[in-house]
């Protein structure tokens, strides 16, 4: 009997602790999130899904979300799943329907998969925003698009016609031959360079497989191939940084320009070795701001989604939502040596 | 049975006769763990916003219901004293399966028992390597695991399927009537009460403990040890692919890496809920609650906004403890039986 006391009392030891363990976590964080709606009127809780927590990426959208929310007086938070899988990204979309929050801006990890728990969400009251990756339109609110195929086109066009002085030969690097979204940019670029740059002539176009090492011997092959080439637009992140690698240490350093979409991590180092002047992307903050104030204006009734409402997003201005819900952030953002120190993802 | 308690049968001293009836029934670890659901279970609701209302218990029940179902044979390979870590990639093979075959026009039905016999050969195949074959258990199953991974993965790629039967998909989602009490529910209670018939109150069952406890001493009274292994090495294959084909109605997508890692999961809640990673030793009712502990905990912890990683240490930091703690208490036991106590036969811990 004696023992048999002494093990029930270990055992309920052990619950305690485990209980109080548990607990004492979800107290801290229940508090604290009590104390956020206390601040706001309770409504303006908006509740950002990345694809992954930990992705620098969406560490800066957030950056950018963060400061919006805070701008109106809202409550931000950001919950996701450690892998980017649309079934861990299930749990907690519901749980966000379950703690009733006003709104979610999801990335979403596939287009069709969350669709059923995004759309309980909405028969429960919560406003649903997806940036970034879209799902079907009937399973959210508003999608807000980082950029169109033209804006992409254009501004790369742009910066290398910059660069060159607006004549001579230009080539692209791109990613595989059939990359859907590469090939239509290109076919957009060379619409774009006949209209407005006759005197850029594109004489080659290679595919470097979105592999760094194929990237990086495409890019030798192209500067042999072609000695009068004095640009290279590559519209693909993989791609750019090979490239820039290549050019750093070869003869063509300073001579041949190079531009195309990049992220500021794979490039910073050839902007400031003077390899790059400038690039393209889109800023994922100013896309977490734009989410966090088209959340807004939905929590608050100033919008429904329809193709013309029009809403205020702080800084960024007046934005207006198009065809099937999209609203579009604008022309991608160009990162040069001025202002690559202000990013990192 | 008999082999072990020869000795002590005639003062009665064994451990399972020594106390009084109550005693015997709620002082275990069964229902330690039990008490601890129930009061994280009351402790939640009154701290955590949002965890009290009536949706919680549907999502809840939805979440953890793959881990239950795959936790049922799980706890009797664990009693056996085996392991089987191929689950989550017969998961995920059969919800490729499903997908691949309902793509290709077959009709989701005709698919999903194509899946369930997949996932029972997969079994076999661990079985097989493990009794004929007589390679531990652990190997054969870190090997299948990956090997039924790599075929789920290359089935598919790296696209998902994702148009099913909508009839199917809501009825994964579906509660009956106006409660929230989740439809495919009911496909598990029917699994429970085989399970907990089959591992209870069958002779097959106690031979299930009597291999865990002692292999060859069950082999001489009787009990058919291979033929058991692979049976339960067959039902495991068979419902982690019955599993398999809940998830992919449930997320509607079938895709080569779902249900990764959970495993993990299912064996943590089966250790938890005090089946002993030894052998001989555990009870389904521990099991069950084992799992919804897991569940009720991550579902807290989420809505307390705590991020993943946090929620994975808090189950982590369960699981060792549990284990550590029957070590501790067997050892505390020794302890204090050993100065001046009656001399205690060793086998009084095969209870």
């Amino acid at each position: 009997m004696f023992q048999k006391k002494h093990r029930a009392g270990a055992l309920a030891a052990l619950a305690v602790s485990v209980a109080l363990l548990a607990t004492g976590c979800a107290v801290d964080s229940g508090s604290g999130s009590s104390e956020g709606d206390g601040g706001g009127d309770g409504d303006l809780s908006i509740t950002f899904v990345p694809k992954n927590l930990g992705n620098p990426y969406f560490d800066t959208s957030s950056t950018g979300a963060k400061e919006a929310i805070e701008e109106f007086g809202g409550t931000f938070a950001e919950v996701g799943p450690a892998e980017a899988t649309p079934d861990a990204q299930v749990s907690y979309i519901n749980t966000l329907t379950q703690q009733g929050v006003g709104a979610m801006a999801v990335s979403a990890n596939d287009p069709e998969a969350i669709c059923d728990a995004l759309n309980e969400a909405r028969d429960a009251g919560v406003k649903v925003v997806t940036f970034d990756s879209d799902t079907n339109p009937d399973c959210r609110d508003l999608f807000i698009n980082q950029a169109t195929a033209e804006g992409i086109a254009k501004v790369q066009v742009d910066l290398i016609a910059d660069q060159i002085g607006g004549a001579g030969e230009i080539a692209i690097l791109s990613a595989s031959a059939n990359a859907t979204n590469q090939n239509a940019w290109i076919a957009t670029m060379e619409e774009y360079l006949a209209s407005d740059y006759p005197d850029i002539t594109l004489v080659d176009t290679v595919y470097g497989d979105d592999d760094d090492q194929t990237s990086f011997d495409k890019t030798a092959a192209l500067l042999q191939t072609h000695p009068d080439l004095k640009g290279i637009i590559s519209p693909t992140t993989v791609g750019i940084a090979a490239a820039a690698r290549y050019l750093s240490t070869s003869e063509y350093k300073g001579k041949v320009a190079l531009t195309g979409l990049g992220t500021p991590n794979q490039m910073r180092e050839y902007v400031e070795d003077g390899t790059v002047t400038s690039f393209a992307l889109w800023n994922p903050a100013d896309l977490g701001y734009l989410a966090s104030y088209a959340a807004k204006a939905l929590i608050e009734g100033d919008i429904t989604g329809e193709e013309g409402d029009s809403f205020d997003a702080g800084k960024l201005g007046e934005f207006e939502v198009g065809a099937d819900g999209v609203v579009l952030l604008g022309d991608p953002f160009v990162f040069d040596a001025d202002n690559i120190g202000d990013f990192d993802f | 049975m008999t082999a072990t308690t020869t000795g002590t049968a005639a003062v009665r001293t064994y451990r399972d006769y020594d106390k009084p009836l109550w005693q015997r029934v709620l002082l275990t670890r069964e229902m330690a763990i039990i008490a601890l659901l129930a009061i994280v279970a009351v402790v939640a609701s009154i701290a955590v916003r949002g965890f009290g209302q009536p949706i919680t218990l549907t999502y809840l029940l939805l979440d953890v219901m793959p881990i239950l179902l795959i936790a049922l044979p799980m706890t009797l390979i664990i009693i056996t004293g085996e392991i089987d870590l191929s689950v989550a990639s017969i998961v995920g093979l059969a919800s490729v399966l499903t997908g691949v075959l309902t793509r290709a026009g077959v009709p989701f039905e005709v698919a999903a028992i194509a899946a369930i016999v997949v996932g029972a050969v997969g079994g076999a195949l661990n079985g097989f390597l493990v009794t004929v074959v007589g390679l531990p258990s652990l190997a054969v199953t870190i090997g299948t695991l990956a090997l039924y991974r790599g075929l789920a993965i290359g089935l598919l790629g790296t696209t998902a399927v994702t148009d099913f039967p909508e009839f199917w998909t809501d009825l994964a989602q579906a509660r009956v009537g106006n409660t929230n009490i989740p439809v495919v529910l009911f496909l598990f209670l029917v699994l429970l009460v085989v399970f907990t018939v089959l591992l209870h109150f069958t002779p097959f069952g106690r031979g299930i403990y009597a291999i865990g406890l002692a292999s060859e001493a069950a082999r001489f009274s009787g009990v058919r040890v291979e033929r058991t292994k692979l049976i339960l090495f067959v039902l495991s294959g068979t419902v982690s692919a019955l599993a398999g084909i809940y998830y992919t109605l449930r997320y509607g997508n079938a895709r080569g890496d779902n249900a990764t890692g959970l495993e993990l999961q299912v064996i943590a809640a089966v250790l938890l809920g005090g089946v002993s990673i030894f052998g001989g030793r555990g009870a389904i009712h521990g099991v069950i609650a084992g799992v919804l502990l897991i569940g009720v905990l991550a579902s807290a912890l989420r809505l307390a906004n705590v991020t993943s990683d946090v929620i994975n240490i808090i189950t982590g930091v369960l699981l060792v403890l549990s284990v550590v703690a029957s070590s501790f208490l067997a050892w505390l036991r020794k302890r204090r039986r050993a100065p001046g106590g009656t001399p205690r036969v060793e086998a009084s811990t095969a209870g």
